[in-house]
């Protein structure tokens, strides 16, 4: 599935929207979520998921292909945490 | 940011009203859990991809009590952060505020 796909899936679903408009809403969508990461740094969609950013601290490392020790700086990662909505609409038995 | 906040921002930055917002919003997460409950990945260009992932059954213990657990298969969904969002987020130079990250 791409954003092309969930485009399709709005203008047939919601409807009332030209192509063109549905998919600039859902780019708006995908853009406020981009933006609300890097300032909010948590997004709660229930019955999804929640999608926290986490800071991860200076560390040493290795490159495996050379053995050199490394330093691996300071940064932030995001974690994408399933909610057990989600995880259970996954493992249902008659896998829908 | 709750999904609700999001409907808020949505209709905010276009001319759609909170209800319409509300069935789009709704409608991108409805189809991307039935894309990853028929097994399909889904790819969001600058945000990220998800894949499911089939877990073997194991044999775990139940950390509290140490009793054995076996743990059943399971599919669980992966994302993996898109090279934009990773740039985005990597860019963020203030330490953690606490109270966003018990």
């Amino acid at each position: 599935m791409t954003k092309a796909d969930i485009i399709e899936r709005v203008y047939e679903t919601v409807g009332g929207f030209s192509k063109k408009e549905a998919a600039e809403i859902v780019e708006t969508v995908f853009q406020i979520m981009k933006q609300s990461l890097t300032t909010n740094r948590k997004i709660k969609i229930s019955g999804f998921g929640n999608f926290v950013v986490r800071e991860k601290k200076e560390r040493m490392g290795r490159n495996p292909h050379t053995n050199q020790p490394i330093v691996i700086g300071a940064r932030h990662v995001l974690n994408f945490k399933p909610s057990q909505v989600l995880k259970n609409a996954l493992n249902a038995e008659d896998g829908n | 940011m709750t999904k609700s906040e999001l409907i808020d921002a949505v209709a905010a930055q276009t001319n759609v009203t909170k209800g319409r917002a509300e069935m789009v919003v709704n409608c991108i997460f409805d189809s991307m859990t039935e894309a990853l409950k028929n097994g399909e990945g889904i790819e969001i260009r600058g945000l990220g991809s998800f894949t499911v992932r089939q877990y073997k059954p194991y044999h775990g213990r139940n950390p509290r009590t140490g009793e054995p657990v076996n743990v059943p298969s399971k599919r669980l969904p992966f994302f993996k952060v898109g090279k934009e969002l990773k740039e985005m987020i990597n860019a963020i130079d203030a330490p953690d505020d606490p109270k966003d990250n018990p």
